[in-house]
């Protein structure tokens, strides 16, 4: 046999093994199924040994904590939304998320996105998220003590305070002295009046919300926020339009179970559509409300207010 | 000067031989598929990332090499028996030990200075497909060049690493010397620990001890500014010109006492 036939020989060989190798791994996955991965574990919980650890690498192990917190939040946000059971209790709280950021943080004190996706994350309420915005707010303290000029953290404190905790006073005091850090914009102070004198209606949640798109530094975030404000677009519309279904309905003594007759007596051509191109329905009791199949579902009801204590084990 | 130039030249040619800068095909492979993988994984975080783990990978991979190559760089010569041959030539000792130490140095320029370019293309790429809204959110400009900045200082700190591996490599086996270079590389990283002991502990002598290692020991953390950098923080020219400073005189120290040793080793 010439070299070149050798070659031949030996390539083809390798490739008939290599397949071979893939077809038994396959079979043997098929007849004995590999487990899920749902290890939790942190390997390292201290932040100061993962930073000796870490050496002349820290913001790289950083980036690696983040990319883990993403995984861990968004996997486990995901099942729930899938409906999913999750056994592990630990995990049904997001326990891992806040040391999760608190390594991230430690080992890159100047992260500014772990602090602020981060204390959204851990904010959320159950079971969407872990409902500690205790924890949240200490994440941006801690980013405050490193960062005193970063603004957008007092923004975010304010923000906590006011959605998950509905605590308008102390949201203003935060977006107050948000405002009164040199090169803040200057809404902050209108934020922080209207959230004084008018918190927790739909109009301040308005101007809470352009101001987080306005302030957002990633996509995601800003994305959220026009999320947030259609939907408040969305709740203007939706009473305009139940308005208008109730008075078909008290003319016609008849309820309104669909869009037919307020079509004819409105005179419109198509049934209404919500902000984000997706007809309004209206459910068996006559109330109009944003489709299933809408990406602004479900509505935000305005959040429950989540107390600082943390939920039970 | 000429028989030095000709060492080092032989040694990078040595290196290229070696195919040592083949790691620039994986530190290339590394860049490329992170680029994809970060952009589904870091929720907008591509660009910091990248420049975390380019830098990163420089640095890794310079010290891999500045140990493995370094800690050979006598030994293997005294092992293959070709030091007699060398001996034999018109060359000083002192020469041989800084020709191989210049070669491995330039080896290492040419190393970083491509995995600078790479790193450097990768993120216009990524600049490219990042909106306008993110590229305003960004801390440092993608193309910062003061990341410059942090790769010269890497480059001291590997060149600082080569020196130490050189003068273990000149009276100690390879194994001894990989394990002292990699023990000072660790432990120059905790040189604030050292500066700092009388905080964790009471006893006079250990703090005495240990301050006497903070100066005598390679300080590495101070070349460490890739994070500064990413973040977008001025490093000032004085701090890079002291630092530079304060490697090349912590280099020169070591390759003196490397060329004193080399020269009085017996090697019948």
């Amino acid at each position: 046999m010439t070299g070149l036939g050798r070659i031949a020989v030996g390539v083809v060989t390798i490739g008939l093994l290599m397949v071979a190798a893939i077809e038994l791994q396959r079979i043997r996955d098929r007849s004995f199924p590999v487990r899920p991965v749902e290890d939790d574990s942190l390997y390292v919980t201290s932040p100061t040994s993962a930073r000796r650890m870490a050496l002349a690498y820290g913001a790289v192990a950083a980036d690696l904590y983040w990319i883990r917190a993403l995984q861990y939040f968004g996997g486990t946000r995901r099942m729930v939304e899938a409906g999913q059971t999750i056994t592990d209790p630990n995990r049904r709280r997001y326990a891992a998320l806040f040391p999760l950021l608190d390594l991230t943080t430690s080992l890159d004190p100047r992260f500014n996105v772990a602090y602020r996706f981060g204390s959204i994350f851990l904010a959320e309420p159950a079971p969407r998220g872990p409902a500690r915005p205790d924890l949240a707010i200490a994440l941006l303290m801690k980013g405050l003590a490193e960062r005193p000029d970063r603004w957008e953290y007092m923004q975010d404190i304010g923000f906590v305070h006011y959605w998950w905790r509905q605590d308008y006073k102390a949201a203003a005091d935060w977006f107050q002295r948000a405002s009164e850090v040199p090169g803040a914009p200057w809404w902050l102070k209108s934020l922080a009046a209207t959230t004084l004198a008018q918190g927790g209606d739909r109009q301040s949640s308005r101007v809470m919300w352009e101001a987080i798109r306005q302030s957002a530094e990633i996509d995601w975030l800003r994305d959220d926020a026009d999320r947030y404000l259609a939907q408040l677009r969305a709740l203007d519309e939706i009473d305009a339009f139940q308005a208008i279904v109730n008075r078909v309905a008290s003319q016609s003594a008849q309820p309104v179970l669909d869009w037919r007759p307020v079509m004819r007596a409105a005179g419109w051509r198509t049934s209404p559509i919500d902000p984000a191109g997706t007809p309004y329905e209206i459910d068996q009791r006559g109330r109009v409300q944003v489709s299933r199949s809408s990406p602004l579902w479900p509505m935000p009801a305005e959040p429950p207010r989540i107390d600082m204590a943390p939920p039970p084990a | 000067m000429r028989a030095t130039a000709l060492m080092a030249v032989n040694m990078f040619r040595e290196s290229v031989r070696d195919k040592v800068l083949y790691n620039l095909v994986l530190f290339a492979v590394l860049l490329i598929g992170a680029t994809y993988l970060i952009g589904q994984l870091t929720a907008g975080q591509d660009i910091k990332i990248i420049k975390d783990l380019g830098l990163a990978a420089t640095s890794v991979f310079g010290v891999f090499i500045a140990v493995f190559i370094g800690i050979g760089l006598v030994s293997k010569e005294v092992e293959r028996r070709s030091i007699y041959a060398l001996l034999a030539k018109p060359i000083e000792r002192h020469q041989i030990v800084l020709g191989k130490y210049l070669g491995l140095v330039g080896t290492l320029a040419v190393n970083l200075s491509v995995m600078a370019a790479a790193l450097y293309v990768v993120l216009a790429y990524m600049r490219w497909l990042s909106s306008e809204d993110t590229i305003k959110a960004l801390e440092a400009p993608a193309l910062d060049p003061a990341m410059l900045k942090a790769i010269a200082l890497i480059f001291v700190e590997l060149a600082i690493i080569t020196a130490i591996a050189l003068f273990f490599s000149t009276f100690s086996t390879p194994i001894l010397s990989a394990t002292l270079t990699f023990g000072l590389f660790v432990a120059g990283h905790f040189s604030a620990d050292l500066r700092n002991f009388d905080q964790v502990v009471d006893s006079p002598a250990a703090v005495r001890l240990a301050r006497a290692l903070y100066w005598v020991l390679p300080n590495l953390a101070s070349f460490d500014v890739k994070a500064q950098v990413v973040h977008g923080q001025h490093v000032s020219a004085a701090y890079m010109a002291l630092t530079i400073a304060y490697g090349a005189a912590y280099i020169a120290a070591l390759l003196i006492a490397a060329m004193v040793i080399f020269s009085r080793r017996d090697f019948k």
